[in-house]
């Protein structure tokens, strides 16, 4: 185990490096240059001139690279010109605030998708089955973005139940009740769609894996119904199951740029947004690589996970 | 073509998405002939007018546009953009894909490197990335969008293409002396198409709404061009004052996004083989019985098991499969009773039918009983009839690999057949196992029981499959097939071992075979089927030695003994009747050379006469 | 002494099977170990083993579906130049295992079987047509089955569409891969019989592979058995099950069931294959072997001649 886990951490590297070449390629077919931006379009040709060598970017690219990639090894990702505090910081901090809604989302998505989809494949043509995927059409059919607004309207605005954004009262301890009162909506909103693509998902495997050949043994063997389902069926069903959850883990992080906007709420993704509008390369760099690193940790967690239920993988 | 659309039309919300659809497309097509107002002409006294208001049908937005101009040529926009960017995400992906699958080695390994990498960033990174790089505007929107949509075009396709690359075709293409481009294009390409459509269709969904999601962010359209993600972008600032702005254009999202999926969803169904024939049904815990009659629930019993006008039947659609028809069997204390067949004779579908495993849908036992010691399974409530499988009679598979379940250990699989039925001390019930193991001589079987059947071979899979049918000593073992997937040498081992078990403990064995050598060597007596009857039964040594039936006595003289030596063989020309269009008379008289004009006008009986019985008007020999 | 119109000597494949990032070097896996025989014209030599034996391998290799490792194949006494398909399919056609799935699903039987005509020998429609008709009459099919596709037809119907294919290029040798036994009895008996007919017509060379030792006997002058991927006996069909030199091929003999005759007992329970990627030193069939000695588990043994007509690779056989 230990062994695979070092294989696959190991293995990492290298995608992790190729993240970082892309996000640096990407943002060097940026036309016009950031000093420009910096200091506006009045500012004297020296000044430019000046900066860009205090920032570097009179040397050549692979040279730049290497030592942005240098930099970011020790720790140190620059310094943002439009918040002028260091671009790690403001990462760290911005983090942590989409970790908590992104983890809670995908919390909800993966316990009510897998569920309902277990559900769903249970009492296949059944009501609860034609409940749940009429839920589930509308869930992957709405934009997050509109979701979200429309929740406010309704729970915040009219019915008054819920806060309206943020992450905590503006005035007050930063209490948990403040913070679940807070994430009800933004998790909601952000769950929706990645949890009926799990459920959706769920339900087609698990109706594949009902149809095998083992599902028959386990039923000649006399296992009752329940057990064929949750311990027979959706056993061999996560196997298809997890991998999603990784690739909706990505989605969820996605649409948490959108529901960030939308509630206010303080994470990395609003930040991004606001860098990009206001050309804080830096910051953007910094963000989409450490965010993308995240990301490919996480699926190396669910790679173990994948390895823990299915034996035939370590092989 | 024709069969696909009425497939496709007979899933009501796939008609119901594709209409709403056309009606979209059709009305984004002839939005600049509609008499509209100018989308972008602003008029801030008017602004935020509720709907129905003079002159502005949806009323109008925060610089007082008309809204209804603005959400149909947004609509439009949105449309065209999403649709774009679905085809270039679709033409990329399958080219990258198809290239990785059909060359495999290096070619396959440094495109999924690539994919990987592009798949490692959450694809609105992606995207930001390059709408940061491009500068916001529409079509950077479309270009990102595309971008990050490549590798799921490209996975899908890659998984799909390797498969086919696998298929013989494949080879006989090469062999035909077709160059790759050609191959790729005619051989590949035909076959992967309907993926590709699947794919597009459930992906047009995403597009409109991740384009739609860049320009809510301003990353996208630019004022004052309108599409549907900036209208709701420009919504949110009046959220609470002019609700109205925000819920018109998420409205027409929802409906389009609605729409799509409906038919992508429809569109998959209808390509999939598999849906087709009703195979993704969840098979039910028992078959379903509907039996015009029910016969007593118990009368005499005969032998341990007896099998009474035993009826099943597959009904897909319209169609009906006579898989069995009117089978009776009588299985004695520590008899070995051979059931042989050719595929598609019904015997698995009987051998499953006696505790209601048949897959249904599409399987319905339609008649007769299934009767051990008398009582007939078919009647019992499903507690009971659960309590009895796998206790009193237990079942071997033919291919063991695919019979275990592939994710637990050895051990815990065969504790779990004893503790569903009886509360036994973990440390007890594996002892038994362990015990049961070392009687089907596996060797080192401590070691076995905590291993996954993928680790063992498939001789040893099998001894486990039996060593797992016998832990709550049944009475009662029916195998269906079980040496069938293994090599000759193995197979004289299990057949071996089978037999000295049923003579060491008395178990009655219901044996399912298609090799009249393997019944010759193991059963006592024998029932040939044809066609989901029985045609004939009777001791092994007398049937293999005199048939009766012109179908036995062929049947035999099809199979080549060894030691025969260099020969013309026998063969019975034609195809055995397929079971949803049987003759009215005996099934096997169009292929049979005593056949004469009244075999085919009635139902045969099967006429007995001592231990003996044939369906045959006209037998090989008179039965004594 | 004729030339035989196949040859092969020492033809062997490898495959490297990587072992991950961790485990240091990749290993080769000896799928083949170099093996030598000759057909003669007019033959059909059976080739008869268990999975995994690496009788598809060689088949494959016969026809050029994949580079041999070591050796050379002669054909006719000039060697297979499978670059020209255009030679080569004219030297040495393939019949599939699995009849449907040879078959491309999305195309109709007629467009299938004027591929290589059109491309390999650039022959006009009406040639093409007046050419599958002819073996398509020769297998006994119907000419309107050419616009059908695959699904449509029974597995016996399917693998006379493959032989036919293969008859198209009018070649001298068919190597045919376990063709019968995704078939029934009763439908496999046409086959073969069909196949035989063939042969006489068209003067063929068989290369026939199976599994299924009753079906090997019944069609081929010459059986080679194949063990682990290595020749064990070679002998003339009515003699080498009978009278078997090498222990495996006794043991296959008496594995296959046969009516009345009683169940063999069990020799050990052991019936597994050596790893593959740890093979034994010395016979493979060592550790399975009743008459296994010292010598066997250190020295591979070699063919030798043990009969009239039979050779055996072991260090202690049978004479016949």
């Amino acid at each position: 185990m230990g062994r695979y886990i070092l294989y696959r951490l190991l293995s990492a590297v290298p995608v992790v490096l190729g993240i970082t070449v892309i996000v640096f390629f990407i943002m060097s077919l940026i036309p016009g240059d950031p000093a420009t931006a910096i200091l506006g379009a009045y500012a004297s040709p020296e000044n430019v001139a000046r900066l860009n060598a205090d920032l570097g970017l009179d040397k050549p690219m692979v040279q730049r690279y290497f030592i942005w990639l240098g930099n970011m090894l020790t720790g140190d990702f620059g310094r943002s010109f439009s918040l002028n505090r260091p671009v790690l910081d403001e990462i760290l901090e911005r983090f942590s605030a989409t970790l908590i809604l992104a983890g809670v989302s995908l919390l909800i998505c993966a316990v009510l998708g897998i569920v309902a989809g277990v559900v769903s494949a249970a009492r296949q043509y059944g009501l609860a089955d034609k409940a749940i995927t009429l839920a589930v059409l509308v869930g992957i059919s709405i934009p997050s973005f509109f979701l979200g607004m429309l929740l406010i309207l309704i729970f915040a605005v009219q019915l008054r139940w819920l806060p309206v954004s943020g992450m905590y009262e503006v005035y007050g301890g930063r209490t948990l009740v403040d913070l679940l009162r807070h994430i009800i909506l933004p998790a909601t909103a952000l769950a929706a769609v990645a949890t009926g693509v799990v459920a959706r998902l769920s339900r087609g495997a698990m109706l594949e894996v009902l149809r095998q050949d083992y599902i028959r043994t386990a039923r000649a063997k006399g296992v009752s119904e329940t057990g064929v389902i949750w311990r027979h069926a959706l056993r061999a069903a996560m196997v298809s199951i997890i991998p999603v959850l990784g690739i909706q883990a990505g989605f969820v992080l996605s649409g948490a740029v959108y529901i960030e906007v939308v509630f206010q709420w303080p994470g990395v993704g609003r930040m991004l947004v606001d860098a990009i509008l206001k050309r804080d390369l830096l910051l953007v760099q910094g963000g989409v690589t450490f965010v993308a690193a995240c990301y490919v940790l996480f699926n190396i967690i669910v790679d173990v996970a994948q390895s823990l239920i299915d034996p035939r993988i370590k092989a | 073509m024709r069969l696909f659309l009425t497939l496709l039309f007979r899933n009501r919300l796939a008609a119901l998405g594709a209409v709403l659809l056309l009606a979209l497309v059709l009305l984004c097509l002839v939005v600049p002939l509609l008499p509209l107002a100018d989308p972008n002409v602003t008029d801030t006294p008017n602004k935020f007018l509720r709907p129905f208001s003079e002159g502005h049908l949806l009323g109008t937005d925060h610089l007082g546009r008309d809204l209804l101009s603005r959400l149909l040529w947004g609509t439009r926009l949105s449309l065209a953009v999403g649709v774009a960017a679905a085809a270039a995400a679709a033409f990329f992906g399958t080219l990258i894909g198809i290239c990785a699958g059909y060359f495999g080695g290096w070619i396959d390994n440094g495109l999924m490197r690539l994919i990987d990498m592009i798949m490692a960033f959450p694809y609105i990174l992606l995207a930001l990335a390059i709408v940061a790089a491009l500068g916001p505007g529409m079509l950077n929107a479309l270009i990102a969008v595309a971008a990050v949509n490549v590798p799921f075009f490209a996975r899908n396709i890659r998984g799909i293409s390797v498969g086919l690359t696998a298929r013989e075709f494949i080879d006989a293409a090469r062999l035909s002396g077709q160059g790759h481009a050609r191959i790729i294009v005619t051989e590949l390409l035909p076959n992967v198409l309907p993926v590709i459509i699947v794919a597009i269709s459930t992906t047009i969904g995403w597009m409109v709404l991740e384009t739609a999601g860049l320009s809510f962010l301003g990353l996208g359209s630019q004022p004052p061009q309108a599409d549907l993600g900036s209208m709701l972008g420009e919504a949110r600032a009046a959220l609470i004052a002019a609700p109205h702005t925000l819920i018109v254009p998420g409205a027409m999202i929802f409906v389009i996004v609605m729409s799509i999926n409906l038919l992508g969803d429809g569109l998959r169904d209808a390509l999939d083989p598999r849906l087709r024939s009703g195979a993704l049904a969840r098979p039910s815990p028992v078959t379903r019985i509907a039996r015009p009659a029910p016969p007593p629930a118990e009368t005499p019993a005969r032998g341990v098991l007896d099998l009474d006008g035993l009826t099943t039947r597959f009904e897909v659609g319209a169609q009906v499969y006579k898989a069995v028809s009117d089978v009776s069997l009588t299985l004695g204390k520590g008899e070995c009773l051979g059931l042989i067949g050719e595929s598609g004779s019904g015997k698995s579908v009987t051998a499953l039918s006696v505790t209601g495993l048949v897959a249904s849908p599409p399987g319905v036992i339609a008649g007769g009983a299934a009767r051990l010691d008398g009582v007939d399974l078919l009647s019992l409530p499903y507690r009971d009839l659960r309590g009895l499988r796998g206790r009193r009679i237990a079942y071997i598979f033919q291919d063991p690999l695919s019979t275990l379940h592939p994710l637990y250990r050895i051990g815990d699989q065969m504790v779990e057949a004893i503790r569903v039925h009886r509360k036994m001390p973990l440390a007890e019930a594996r002892a038994r196992c362990l015990d049961l193991l070392r009687t089907v001589q596996i060797p080192n079987a401590e070691s076995r029981l905590s291993a996954y059947p993928h680790e063992l071979s498939g001789g040893m899979r099998q001894r486990v499959g039996i060593a797992m049918a016998l832990v709550n000593d049944p009475e009662v073992i029916i195998a269906d097939e079980p040496t069938t997937a293994l090599d000759v040498t193995v197979q004289a081992q299990v057949l071996a071992l089978l037999d000295r078990l049923r003579r060491e403990r008395g178990l009655s064995i219901l044996f399912i075979t298609h090799d009249f050598g393997v019944v010759g060597q193991l059963c006592d007596r024998v029932a040939v089927m044809y066609a989901g009857q029985i045609v004939e039964e009777g001791p092994t040594a007398s049937i293999l030695a005199a048939p009766a039936h012109p179908y036995t006595r062929r049947l035999i003289a099809c199979v080549p003994e060894l030691g025969g030596g260099r020969r013309q063989l026998a063969a019975i020309p034609g195809l055995p009747p397929a079971v949803n269009r049987l003759p009215a008379g005996c099934a096997f008289a169009p292929r049979c050379d005593r056949a004469r004009p009244d075999c085919q006008r009635d139902p045969i009986a099967l006429r007995v006469s001592g231990p003996r019985a044939a369906r045959c008007l006209y037998p090989e020999e008179a039965l004594s | 002494m004729t030339t035989p119109a196949l040859q092969v000597d020492g033809l062997s494949k490898s495959f490297p099977v990587g072992r991950g990032l961790l485990r240091g070097a990749t290993t080769m896996v000896h799928a083949l170990q170099p093996l030598s025989l000759e057909v003669r014209p007019g033959e059909t030599l059976g080739i008869v083993g268990e999975s995994g034996c690496g009788k598809t391998t060689l088949a494959r290799m016969l026809v050029g579906l994949s580079q041999p490792s070591t050796g050379t194949i002669l054909i006719d006494g000039k060697p297979l130049d499978t670059s020209d398909r255009r030679v080569s399919s004219q030297q040495i056609q393939y019949v599939f295992q699995d009849p449907i799935s040879s078959l491309n699903p999305r195309k109709t039987i007629r467009q299938t079987m004027e591929t290589p005509l059109r491309i390999l020998f650039g022959m006009d429609a009406a040639a093409r047509t007046a050419r599958i008709h002819e073996v398509f009459e020769a297998v006994n099919l119907r000419p309107e089955f050419l616009d059908r596709y695959p699904h449509e037809f029974s597995g016996g119907q399917a693998q006379r569409i493959g032989i036919a294919r293969a008859l198209l290029a009018r070649p001298k040798i068919i190597v045919l891969d376990e063709p019968v036994s995704a078939l029934d009895v009763s439908v496999q008996a046409q086959v073969l019989n069909l196949l035989a007919d063939l042969k006489t017509q068209y003067g063929l060379t068989y290369l026939f592979i199976s599994h299924d030792l009753a079906v090997i006997e019944a069609v081929s002058d010459r059986i080679a058995v194949l063990y682990f991927g290595t020749l064990v006996e070679i002998g003339a069909a009515d003699r080498i099950f009978a009278r078997p030199s090498h222990p495996y091929t006794r043991l296959l003999a008496r594995s296959a069931p046969v009516v009345g005759r009683p169940l063999a007992p069990q020799d050990t329970a052991g019936a597994e294959l050596p790893d593959p990627l740890n093979p034994p030193p010395g016979c493979a069939f060592a550790q399975r072997c009743p008459k296994v000695s010292q010598l066997c588990r250190t020295k591979v043994p070699q063919l030798q001649e043990t009969g009239e007509t039979q050779r055996a690779a072991c260090h202690h056989p049978d004479q016949t």
